[in-house]
């Protein structure tokens, strides 16, 4: 990390540096792009991997902390930048090196009014244009009259807007047609079954080819993040379950280690391997669900019927012990809220031993038939610097040869010590996106299996004070959800509330993508390629 | 289920004597009752789910809960062939109109279930800028089913009360439901649209 340092301190004498859980650069905007640029370019830093874009309000400032990884060394930065033009506050873009890049200040756009010059679509991105004020930031107005609640068509526009910087230093506000004059828009959703949730797509087609995909979210943005704001840390928890309600377990996992890790808590070993078997079980119910809703957007319905069985189990045992089919709220600070039922073990065992029939049932019903071939293979290809520039992960990613499980490049609680692999495949197709979750079952039974037999005795949650305070600083942590790296950023003031929450979900990047690989493939195609990156609406728009 | 189990029998009680009260003619009263015991049986959901509540479902639909007991599995994604539409997940402001359209789009007779505390109050997110308040100042709603998201049983026991409700309806006339809809529509209308 010094090495890293030193070498950004050569090139850039502006930038100063921050020491929190991974190294802070801090820049003026003047020097964002080329810094970013060096660091993505330079052979030495390879920061390919734009994780996430977290916008702030510090008051006196508005600005951005961007965390960067490479895949090649797997080391880790952020960069911090901002401005203090409340009125007209803009950052120049890094649209042009990561092309996630252009949602994620989207987003910051939508929810703190910086406008990015260079961003070559800088529309909102959750929000409708006639929304009044930017609600995260701290003096935004929540006077529900100004933004009512109204049955009216809201007004839609087929302009997006671009900065651009002229040689004397002026930006220049463009208007640019989304579509073409001549294009053939179709409307996809929001209510529409094979969208997955209330999704939006504005679908350009020549014939039936797909030319362009317009991504409309916002139709589930519950504003989470400002909620939180008003919520003490415990409160906060409850959120992660209603995100992405299959990995509710795992959220909560990432949200409780972020904590910890800002509080200085660490949880008693048998908490650990608990939250571990939870974070599993969830992930082997989270793909049978896929399995059977993406089957049954292809057509084959039964299919549905068959990993519902597998899925109705592990609710069984899920609710056993935390006493609800979904939204546990198990994981706490600390530990976990409550001991295991006594039947875990002789539940996770039965389950654990249908499982592997059940696998070999679902490839025979389906894997094999020609007509399912014929839908998946080659279709929806995404390459391997594709899917790092969308930053696409779980699943998704590893399907096009991406080894990207957090799991592995950075373990967190007990995996470690654990022997699974990570299931990767070179073909990023559709077929191999369903093929890798196929496998990766498996590998949460083998995870399961090395665990059921070795849980430690001991306390299930550490000795937490009653009113939680972290102390002034930032933290972010990464967990592996079932569809992708999830993130979470806080930033404390000191109090016990969060002064900012950032969630950071894998299905934004999974919905971004769809324009990229849907295009030149037929309009049918889009509802195996949407299946196949299992996106949950909820969880991107929060 | 036997009749003694429900819980608020008063108030389908009430229902019937109201009808009662105005008096029917013996052959469309007959009538009445042979379409409604059609229609009690073969209730079709529309799917449409925002969140949670929609994956308790889409259990609901699968093999262990078998909603295709009670006639209820025909879901349609076309609202112009459902009867009746479960409002399962939050609905908030973008979701409005659209959610309103859905509605309008119905064919008539049409009945609304609010599934869950987002779709009742608002729930969890109800203090959000972005949440709407509970539906019930957007559409009529016949039942409410609580629940974070409610279990499949809560669900069943939720429809099985809308299908009470459509039995002892008077299908010919349309005494209570339409005039109800109507009294609502015209306290909240849509602007540019003229009934």
């Amino acid at each position: 990390m010094a090495n890293l340092q030193e070498k950004i301190a050569a090139k850039f004498p502006q930038a100063t540096f921050e020491e929190a859980d991974i190294l802070q650069v801090n820049i003026p905007d003047a020097q964002l792009h080329d810094l970013a640029k060096t660091l993505r370019d330079d052979e030495d830093f390879a920061f390919d991997y734009l994780v996430t874009i977290v916008g702030m309000d510090w008051t006196d400032s508005l600005g951005c902390v961007y965390y960067l990884t490479s895949t090649r060394h797997s080391h880790h930065i952020s960069i911090k930048t901002s401005t203090t033009d409340r009125d007209n506050p803009m950052l120049h873009s890094l649209a042009d090196l990561w092309r996630i890049a252009v949602f994620y200040e989207r987003e910051v756009y939508d929810f703190f009014g910086i406008i990015f010059i260079g961003n070559p679509d800088m529309r909102r991105l959750f929000l409708s244009i006639d929304w009044k004020g930017y609600p995260l930031r701290k003096d935004y107005d929540m006077n529900p009259e100004l933004n009512p609640v109204s049955i009216e068509n809201e007004r839609q526009s087929d302009f997006t807007y671009t900065y651009v910087e002229t040689p004397d230093g002026k930006v220049e506000k463009k208007e640019v047609p989304i579509f073409k004059e001549d294009d053939f828009v179709v409307n996809i959703g929001p209510q529409h079954p094979a969208t997955h949730g209330v999704l939006r797509f504005r679908t350009a087609l020549d014939a039936e080819t797909i030319k362009k995909i317009d991504v409309y979210m916002g139709y589930i943005h519950r504003g989470v993040e400002k909620l939180c704001e008003n919520l003490t840390y415990p409160q906060t928890l409850h959120f992660m379950d209603r995100l992405d309600y299959f990995s509710a377990h795992n959220y909560h996992h990432g949200l409780c280690l972020c904590i910890e890790k800002a509080a200085g808590i660490e949880a008693p070993r048998r908490a650990q391997v608990i939250r571990v078997m939870m974070d599993e079980l969830s992930r082997i119910a989270s793909h049978c669900l896929f399995i059977g809703t993406f089957c049954m957007d292809l057509g084959a319905t039964t299919m549905l019927f068959y990993t519902l069985r597998v899925r109705e189990q592990i609710l069984d045992i899920m609710e056993k012990t935390c006493g609800a089919r979904m939204t546990f709220n198990y994981d706490c600070i600390g530990g976990v809220m409550a001991d295991l039922d006594p039947d875990f073990v002789k539940d996770v065992k039965a389950l654990l031993a249908v499982l592997p029939d059940n696998i070999k049932e679902y490839n025979k019903v389906f894997t094999g038939n020609i007509i399912a071939r014929n839908r998946m293979e080659g279709v929806g290809v995404l390459t391997r610097e594709d899917a790092i520039s969308y930053a696409v992960t779980g699943p998704s990613g590893r399907a096009s040869n991406w080894a990207c499980d957090v799991r592995k490049t950075d373990p967190y609680s007990i995996y470690p010590e654990l022997d699974f692999e990570e299931v990767t495949r070179t073909e990023g197709d559709s077929m191999a996106r369903f093929k890798v979750r196929i496998a990766e079952m498996e590998q949460s039974a083998k995870i399961l299996e090395q665990l059921i037999d070795n849980i430690p005795e001991g306390d299930y949650c550490a000795k937490v004070p009653k009113v939680l305070k972290l102390p002034v600083g930032h933290w972010f942590q990464l967990v592996e959800g079932c569809r992708g790296a999830f993130g979470v950023y806080i930033e404390s003031d000191g109090s016990t509330q969060p002064y900012r929450l950032k969630i950071a979900p894998p299905c934004l990047p999974l919905a971004c993508v769809v324009d990229h690989i849907t295009s030149g493939n037929k309009i049918a195609d889009l509802i195996t390629i949407g299946g196949s990156l299992d996106y949950i609406v909820p969880d991107m728009d929060r | 289920m036997p009749y003694e189990a429900f819980k608020d029998n008063e108030y389908i009680e009430k229902l019937v004597s109201e009808l009662r009260a105005s008096g029917t003619n013996v052959l469309v009263g007959t009538l009445d009752k042979l379409i409604n015991w059609g229609r009690s049986n073969s209730l079709w959901p529309l799917t449409f789910a925002t969140s949670c509540c929609g994956i308790e479902f889409v259990s609901l639909g699968a093999a262990r809960f078998d909603m295709a007991r009670f006639g209820w599995e025909v879901a349609r994604a076309s609202p112009r062939q459902a009867d009746f539409m479960m409002v399962a997940g939050t609905i908030v402001n973008r979701m409005v109109p659209v959610f309103r359209r859905l509605y309008d789009q119905l064919a008539e007779p049409k009945y609304v279930i609010a599934c869950g505390g987002c779709a009742i109050s608002g729930g969890p997110f109800r203090k959000s800028y972005h949440v709407a308040k509970g539906i019930e100042d957007i559409v009529p709603v016949d039942v409410y089913v609580p629940g974070c998201p409610p279990r499949p049983e809560a669900m069943i026991y939720g429809i099985m009360q809308l299908s009470r409700k459509v039995k002892v309806e008077r299908f010919f006339g349309g005494v209570n439901r339409q005039e109800d809809q109507k009294k609502f529509l015209a306290e909240h209308p849509v602007p540019g649209v003229d009934d």
